[in-house]
């Protein structure tokens, strides 16, 4: 028999004193476990990783809001900016590519955030880590080609039962009481590979059909002058600009238009975007020249009242810095006390029972046993008790993880892997282990000390 | 000492000295940790004391001497009943041939090896290895079923655990059916016929008897006494018996007091 057999069966022999001790362990690294798994999921979520875009320009107001509800998408759109200022960032030469975005709907089915895009969205990088990574789509599959194609997220395809050719429609205003089903039908043309990203729980439609749906397309007048405050400009001078449009949304009001003749067109005045998500040009020979430009487009808006360009990564930081950072340290905070009672628990555990081996060590001690024989004995329950309590915790802790990932992501939007792990646990877990089988030395001092002779003769 | 290595070394008897140092081998004997005691080999004592002294510390700071024996011996394979009142010092006695207590000074020649010389560690794993003890309560760890009660005889002493013979000490003690029933499953006659099995799962050269049938009834207790002298005489091993009862003592060919050659207050 070796000692871990003789420990076993000393443990057996308490059964109920052992489970109950190795419970405690387990608890307190299945609560270290979890909190670490949320603090690896939330610290990649809001890190430089989390995006790949350089600059996002939204309406005036919060800048946390703004990125909120643009790279995770759960929180609601502060404002609506003019189509036009969209063509203006279109065009600028220091950008690569400006991707108009515009939400606010959900899906019919699921309420999954339906987001109106170009094609161009796919095409800038989702994330860097540090190297950029692109969109990919399982085969058969495109983005966006039509009016009214659809690119559904991974999380959407599996949660909807959604693949090519799925038809669905959009709740206008998203879960909300006033909410209404559109009538028109968007078709699934394209299914994202996982990019353990919010984007996996969304669905892309094209901006064109977006505006075509009712409701999204702003009303003609209020529109134009939305515009001239927008751009200051003279209310006069773009009512004469748009005289054409204008003819034919009085004719449209009249009745005496047929649509049924010609597609139905937005005009651009009448279109609103959400926010422009930015991807500047980058210069070989110049690695900072794309963050140069987006200080100095920063700075620009940063003087006018139009609108407001945040730098995502930022804004992520300042997140994870002021909120999430300090609620992940007293986490694990509080973790690391919760390790310190286990193991204070397994340490009252063995200590008060050594009053009663005292007789057990004595005779095994005269049997011939070291005194280093039976105090490596104590130590062995230790770790037989902490090592196991450790690997229930890890399970216990993964098992919690995995049933409330999908609780977490209905509730918050973040988006959490059920099998994510962290590789702190390689770590802090064995480390925390570790600690518990130090409680082990006290009481292995104890039976080192015992006095055989007196021990027996009592 | 490279494990599996030994030395041999002869020494001429001396004139007038008792057989144990005579034509002794001293051999160093392979271990798991490397190192062993030397044994003297060829004796034909199974026991030895001279000049032994043991005492123990008062609160108030003296000493109460316990032991103080001049001569004692046992020839192998003898069995002798120590007989002694209560406080004696008979424990006292048996913990110093065990080696579980060290003596103050004199010599405690065991099986050919003077303990008494050794370090606390040497004699424990020579308690292990070369002796066999039951006590008085039997002493069963019960957490373990019989048969690991004897294995666990085995365990300590660094060597192969046999488990044949284990089954086949248990069957002679009449166990063969309750090997795996611990020992709140026992009687208290099977529990001290289990501590018999384990004190002779080393073949020891000595057995080490202390009050073995104080804590059974009167039925049981020729039993237990028989079967310790059977099993001790089938294994060739010597038997020191350590009882307060005169008619326990009575059934062993040699029977002395303690209070004869053991004189604490004394000049040994």
């Amino acid at each position: 028999m070796n000692l871990f057999t003789i420990a076993w069966k000393n443990l057996k022999q308490r059964s109920l004193a052992s489970v109950l001790t190795m419970v405690s362990v387990a608890l307190g690294v299945a609560l270290m476990v979890t909190v670490l798994v949320l603090h690896g999921v939330i610290g990649k979520m809001f890190s430089q990783s989390g995006t790949g875009y350089d600059l996002i320009i939204g309406p005036q107001g919060s800048e946390t809001q703004l990125v909120l509800s643009t790279v995770y998408r759960i929180d609601k759109p502060i404002e609506n900016l003019p189509w036009r200022y969209y063509l203006q960032w279109k065009d600028d030469p220091r950008v690569d590519l400006a991707i108009p975005f515009c939400f606010g709907d959900t899906t019919n089915e699921g309420n999954f955030p339906v987001i109106g895009t170009s094609p161009q969205f796919f095409k800038a990088p989702y994330a860097r880590t540090p190297e950029p990574q692109q969109f990919r789509v399982w085969n058969p599959g495109d983005f966006l080609q039509g009016t009214w194609d659809a690119v559904i997220g991974a999380e959407v395809a599996r949660k909807n039962q959604w693949g090519i050719g799925s038809q669905f429609q959009l709740l206008h205003g998203g879960n909300t009481e006033d909410g209404h089903v559109h009538d028109e039908k968007f078709t699934v043309k394209g299914v994202l590979k996982p990019t353990g990203t919010p984007n996996d729980r969304c669905v892309f439609v094209h901006v064109d059909g977006f505006f075509l749906l009712a409701g999204h397309e702003k009303p003609l007048i209020e529109a134009i002058q939305r515009e001239a405050l927008f751009f200051a400009e003279d209310i006069n001078g773009l009512k004469e600009k748009y005289k054409a449009e204008l003819a034919h949304a009085a004719e449209d009001e009249a009745g005496g238009h047929d649509h049924a003749h010609h597609a139905h067109a937005v005009p651009d005045v009448a279109k609103e975007v959400t926010s422009i998500l930015l991807v500047m040009k980058r210069d070989p020979t110049d690695q900072l020249a794309a963050t140069m430009s987006s200080l100095g487009i920063k700075q620009e808006l940063k003087k006018g009242m139009q609108a407001q360009a945040v730098n995502p990564i930022q804004v992520m930081s300042q997140i994870m810095s002021k909120l999430v950072g300090n609620l992940q340290t007293v986490l694990l905070f509080m973790t690391g006390l919760i390790i310190a009672v286990s193991g204070i628990g397994v340490f009252v555990s063995i200590y008060n029972s050594m009053a009663e081996r005292r007789r057990e060590i004595a005779i095994m001690r005269a049997l011939g046993a070291q005194r280093t024989t039976v105090s490596m004995i104590i130590l062995c329950e230790t770790v037989l008790l902490c090592v196991g309590g450790g690997l229930l915790g890890l399970v216990l802790g993964h098992g919690l993880v995995y049933v409330a990932s999908p609780i977490i992501e209905a509730r918050s939007g973040l988006l959490l892997d059920p099998r994510a792990w962290s590789p702190y646990e390689l770590v802090v877990v064995p480390i925390s282990i570790g600690l518990a089988i130090l409680s082990g030395l006290i009481p292995s001092i104890t039976a080192y000390r015992t006095d055989v002779a007196e021990t027996l003769a009592n | 000492m490279i494990p599996g290595l030994y030395f041999e070394a002869y020494t001429h008897s001396m004139p007038g000295r008792a057989p144990v140092d005579a034509w002794s081998v001293i051999r160093y004997t392979p271990c798991s940790t490397g190192w062993s005691a030397p044994m003297e080999m060829g004796s034909l004592m199974s026991l030895q004391l001279r000049n032994v002294k043991k005492s123990f510390r008062l609160p108030d700071g003296g000493r109460l001497p316990v032991l103080g024996v001049r001569e004692f011996s046992m020839n192998a394979g003898e069995q002798v009943a120590l007989i002694g009142s209560s406080g004696g010092g008979k424990t006292t006695l048996l913990n110093a041939i065990s080696g579980i207590t060290a003596v103050d000074e004199g010599e405690v020649i065991v099986d050919g090896l003077d303990i008494a010389k050794l370090p606390e560690p040497s004699r424990d794993r020579f308690r292990a290895q070369r002796l066999g003890i039951v006590f008085q309560s039997f002493h069963l760890l019960p957490a373990f079923t019989a048969l690991e009660n004897v294995l666990l005889g085995m365990t300590f002493g660094g060597q192969p655990v046999r488990r044949e013979r284990a089954r086949e000490l248990l069957d002679r003690v009449g166990l063969g059916h309750r090997m795996n029933h611990r020992p709140p499953m026992l009687s208290v006659g099977e529990q001290q016929r289990v501590a018999v099995a384990r004190a002779l799962a080393n073949s020891p050269k000595l057995v080490l008897a202390d009050e073995p049938t104080a804590s059974v009834d009167s039925a049981n207790q020729s039993k237990i006494l028989d079967l310790i002298r059977t099993v001790c005489e089938q294994e060739g091993a010597s038997l020191l018996l350590v009882t307060h009862a005169p008619e326990v003592a009575q059934v062993f060919p040699r029977v002395v007091t303690l209070a004869d050659f053991n004189q604490p207050g004394g000049a040994a």
